[in-house]
């Protein structure tokens, strides 16, 4: 698909041309700074573009109302709204948001929560540069 | 009376982040056992716990320490607040592997952080707190467990 400002007034792209992708947007929702540096440091995809992060849940759904974003990772554990009632107001106003939990929370009934509240991956605390990517291609896939 | 298995589980949270974050593995000292409430190092990070067990585990560890740990991250601020969102990090993790390997049966908060005014944590009155040194580097901190 091309991008609606960049093709403005050029009319159609011509037939058979490889359509530049649109940047893919995402939000990233950890109350670590770290981890929030080190997510946005790591991701290696060139059409990916970190429009927002935010320390807690409270913050992640106004940056998300402003911003909509096409993905969000999500930390469980956070101060005044944790991940679990987050992702699942998110996905009441965006069905379509792709969300990868991101968590130390390592146990089975928390991912079951997680993806029956909207989730679509779920990444254990502590991850590699190898892993984080994993998970973030087969989310945006 | 702590079990080797709630031990194991604890030590593998700690030694996990070292080896995943800084792709560097963590070494064990050998675990002692102490009355009096041990000495803290200047970032501790802490969970209590409550349910079928009651009592604390905290990583206490060197600024040296964290700072190294910090470099081998690729990150690049060293400050006061990184240093507690490190050793908070730690304890997530340890609280993580926790909840996974005990269930519910152990009600775990979500970690605290200490650093530099508490000189140390009064252990439960009866409580013995197991100590295990982790080694990493040139640097060593320590894992406490005590639990009733």
């Amino acid at each position: 698909m091309w991008g609606a400002s960049a093709n403005k007034g050029r009319g159609a792209p011509p037939a058979g041309a490889a359509a530049p992708r649109a940047p893919i947007k995402m939000l990233i929702v950890d109350d670590s700074n770290i981890v929030r540096r080190r997510i946005e440091r790591s991701q290696q995809f060139d059409n990916l573009v970190v429009i927002g992060s935010a320390a807690n849940g409270v913050e992640a759904l106004e940056i998300f109302a402003k911003t909509d974003p096409d993905v969000v990772t999500m930390d469980l554990t956070m101060p005044m709204m944790d991940g679990i009632e987050c992702i699942g107001r998110m996905v009441a106003k965006r069905p379509s948001v792709r969300i990868l939990v991101i968590s130390a929370l390592a146990d089975k009934a928390t991912a079951v929560e997680a993806m029956e509240r909207g989730a679509n991956g779920f990444l254990n605390k502590p991850f590699t540069d190898r892993q984080l990517n994993e998970a973030i291609e087969e989310l945006i896939r | 009376m702590l079990y080797e298995h709630e031990l194991k589980t604890f030590v593998a949270g700690t030694t996990n982040f070292f080896e995943v974050s800084a792709q560097q593995p963590a070494s064990i000292g050998s675990p002692y056992l102490v009355d009096d409430a041990p000495q803290l190092h200047e970032y501790t990070g802490l969970i209590n716990i409550t349910g079928k067990r009651d009592g604390v585990v905290y990583f206490t560890a060197p600024k040296a320490m964290l700072a190294v740990l910090l470099m081998k991250m690729q990150e690049t601020d060293f400050s006061h607040e990184t240093m507690r969102d490190l050793v908070g990090e730690v304890a997530n993790t340890i609280s993580g592997n926790a909840r996974r390997d005990f269930g519910r049966d152990f009600v775990i908060s979500p970690p605290s952080v200490l650093s530099g005014e508490t000189p140390s944590i009064a252990p439960r009155p009866g409580v013995r707190s197991f100590i295990i040194p982790i080694n990493w580097r040139s640097h060593s901190a320590k894992l406490v467990v005590s639990l009733g």
